[in-house]
């Protein structure tokens, strides 16, 4: 079969079984997209912007588990999409990013549209390939789904001049169903000893700590992490990225850790003796102070990617390899073992930490006569009766959705977490919908971080994914704001706008329901309503508290038992804060 | 403390910037980079002497071993190895000069590789420190040019760097 560049960039997509394609068209992909309008296997989605076109795929990635696929032109369609490249390397998610090139001969020359695409994606890409060749195009399309997908996942990019797609140039076509690269391999080797030691340490642990991330819920072993938890019996606290990857409402689930997590987890990580963390990196927001974290512990670190043991905080136990096969392992090891915990000592820790859950660290002024945006998230769990996907934006609002959202499964809590990527909440909404059309998704953002993608909402209309928009609306940029309250004597420099949108006539304008809630008794209603219309598209503008902080809290340069609370321990409900 | 980590690496565009964009993303030191391909043409050998606690230099092995491109590396510095570097000098020589200098060159057995009536041009291969030592030697004033390779190096014996 003698295909153009176009046709082999169309058919390897399809031979990699690619649903959707989000993407933008421009100059330098005009013969790909010429392509994709002779054939109707792969579904193109039209995007308003490159940037929404990155979340979409990214977050039907962490959705799906599938690598998400972009399509962009050349220059600003490229440049548009480094955003959401660097978010999805950031949290390690696989996707393939086409981006349009110049033709060869003018590459170098400045030519219109031109830019270093490999150069500026370099430092936030898995990898990276320029095609000088049509005859490397298909290996070259194969090879990046197999660096994007295996051992730690990333985005990859494949950057394709606009003349190796020419359709006066056919060549043969082949897919190679697999391929090897002697400079990349994957596949880790597994270590008994170092999982026999582990297991050593966790039996003869007297106050041990699960920690769990992101790396859980990539690797797909969320059903594995829930087995050994219970065989253990240990608290467990999960990462933002990790939410889901042991169901929130298990009785040995203790919460968020971090900056923002709860009172107990942070409490437990800093007493512990023993902390096994899974699939997690030791990120600054969740280790704090790092001369302060853990003064106790002995670590165990299970994690795919050798370069993130021991980077920042020192383990004693690293094991490198896939979290799914390092559990299973020692799931075996535990159930064969003779010794079992130490029931004594696991009863006095269990003590120790109902009593830090005690403090009700989440707790929050119900009686408030203002929305308070707790409440609204709770409301949003009930309504969606916890089983929603729900995206989300940047700041105070996403904190509150990990928070307040307990997520029971893997791949429903979609957010950017280590870029903090604003603006990656509605087309993530998309991407998720797209994926699973029957499911709830809910969009949970606030009045400033969905003005950076908002003209997604227009896609959503085009291709009929009735999202939710749960828009927290504090006239603030609620995260900024409350570190200018509590780090710079409340100067609130640029942390308003003083001229919103009416969110509601911009969602009519964009085709869609609009609904403003301004009183707490409207929240639930709305709720019913806006999930009730399964065919529509709408934005609930809910006007919420505008002096609600975030807590717990801890600052910048603070250890994880230095924690600033809503309700020092004891006291009653403080009305100040209200 | 000073490592030379040995690097065979895709001679494909752009792996140099792969790792010279690590170095600069990731605030590690560069001494010096030298890089070549090997009598493999797909292959290219890449030396960096780098600096930096144990930690440091842990990172950078993995951070390296990262890189899709590189297919394998070791640290020389962790067992015995050999190490040269080339550097070529250029130099005022006079009447007054010329036998000083001569003599200096034969000491540290380097070469005058060319020579007009008022400058030598003078080769010399051995360690970062012995080529250090001859331009401390040299009088400063008679130095026109210094142009330095940046180390290599090969380890000792039975260890090897191959596919």
């Amino acid at each position: 079969m003698e295909l153009s560049g176009a046709e082999i960039v169309i058919q390897s997509l399809k031979d990699e079984g690619v649903e959707f394609l989000f993407g933008y068209p421009g100059g330098a992909v005009l013969h790909l997209y010429d392509a994709i309008f002779q054939q109707d296997t792969i579904k193109h989605i039209l995007v308003r912007h490159e940037q929404g076109a990155t979340h979409a795929a990214d977050a039907y990635a962490r959705a799906t588990g599938k690598p998400g696929v972009v399509l962009v032109t050349s220059g600003p369609g490229a440049t548009n999409a480094v955003t959401g490249i660097a978010t999805a390397y950031m949290d390690s998610i696989p996707m393939v990013i086409l981006s349009g090139q110049v033709s060869l001969p003018v590459i170098g020359s400045d030519a219109f549209q031109e830019v270093d695409m490999i150069g500026i994606t370099r430092p936030c890409v898995k990898h990276n390939f320029l095609v000088r060749d049509v005859t490397q195009l298909a290996e070259t399309i194969k090879k990046a789904f197999y660096i994007a997908t295996t051992g730690r996942p990333g985005p990859v990019v494949v950057d394709i001049p606009k003349d190796i797609t020419s359709p006066a140039i056919k060549v043969p076509y082949h897919y190679p169903k697999s391929i090897s690269m002697r400079s990349y391999n994957p596949v880790v080797e597994s270590q008994p000893d170092q999982i026999r030691q582990a297991i050593d340490l966790l039996l003869s642990a007297q106050r041990p700590v699960i920690y769990a991330g992101g790396g859980v819920i990539l690797g797909n072993a969320s059903k594995e992490l829930t087995e050994f938890t219970q065989l253990l019996g240990f608290p467990i606290t999960n990462t933002l990225m990790g939410l889901g990857g042991y169901p929130a409402t298990h009785s040995q689930s203790i919460g968020m850790l971090g900056m923002h997590g709860t009172y107990e987890a942070n409490m437990a990580m800093h007493e512990s003796d023993v902390i096994i963390a899974i699939g997690a990196r030791f990120d600054d927001r969740v280790t704090g102070k790092l001369a302060e974290f853990c003064p106790y512990a002995k670590i165990i670190h299970i994690d795919i990617d050798p370069a993130s043991i021991s980077k920042t905080v020192k383990v004693h136990i690293p094991i490198v390899g896939e979290v799914q096969q390092v559990l299973e392992h020692m799931i075996a090891l535990l159930k064969a073992s003779k010794i079992k915990n130490n029931a004594q000592a696991m009863e006095a820790w269990w003590d120790q930490v109902n009593a830090w859950r005690a403090v009700k660290c989440l707790e929050y002024d119900r009686d408030s006569l203002l929305i308070k945006p707790q409440y609204a998230i709770e409301q949003l769990y009930a309504v969606t009766q916890g089983d929603a996907y729900v995206t989300s934006d940047v700041g105070q609002h996403q904190m509150w959705a990990a928070q307040y959202y307990h997520f029971d499964k893997p791949r429903r809590w979609i957010n950017s977490g280590a870029l903090g990527t604003m603006g990656f909440g509605i087309p993530a909404a998309i991407g998720v919908k797209l994926a699973f059309p029957d499911a709830d998704v809910a969009c949970v953002t606030g009045e400033a971080s969905i003005q950076m993608c908002i003209q997604e909402l227009s896609t959503a209309l085009q291709y009929k994914t009735p999202i939710k928009i749960i828009n927290l609306n504090n006239r603030y940029m609620g995260m900024v704001r409350q570190w200018q309250e509590f780090t710079y004597e409340s100067r609130y420099s640029h942390s308003y706008m003083e001229t919103i949108p009416d969110f509601v006539k911009l969602a009519e304008a964009y085709g869609h329901v609009g609904i403003r809630i301004d009183k707490p008794e409207e929240v639930r209603p709305a709720l019913e309503r806006a999930f009730a219309l399964k065919d529509r598209t709408v934005f609930l503008d809910i006007m919420t508290d505008r002096t609600e902080n975030v807590f717990p809290m801890i600052e910048a340069g603070k250890g994880h038992h230095d924690m600033k609370l809503r309700i020092a321990p004891g006291t009653p409900i403080d009305r100040e804060l209200a | 403390m000073r490592h030379i980590i040995s690097i065979l690496i895709e001679n494909e565009s752009g792996a140099l910037s792969r790792v010279s964009g690590l170095f600069s993303a990731r605030g590690y030191n560069i001494q010096s980079l030298t890089v070549a391909p090997t009598e493999d043409p797909s292959l290219s050998r890449m030396t960096i002497v780098t600096c930096g606690s144990e930690e440091v230099i842990e990172q950078i092995t993995k951070q390296l071993n990262k890189l899709i491109d590189v297919v394998k590396l070791i640290d020389l510095a962790e067992a015995p190895h050999i190490e040269r570097e080339l550097m070529l000098v250029k130099v005022t020589a006079t009447e007054n000069t010329r036998e000083e200098i001569k003599r200096m060159v034969d000491i540290f057995r380097g070469k005058i590789i060319d020579v007009t009536p008022a400058t030598y041009v003078i080769e010399m291969t051995g360690s970062t420190d012995k080529l250090d030592a001859f331009v401390i030697a040299l009088d400063k004033t008679h130095i026109i040019e210094v142009v330095r390779s940046g180390s290599i190096g090969i380890s000792r014996g039975e260890k090897d760097l191959r596919l």
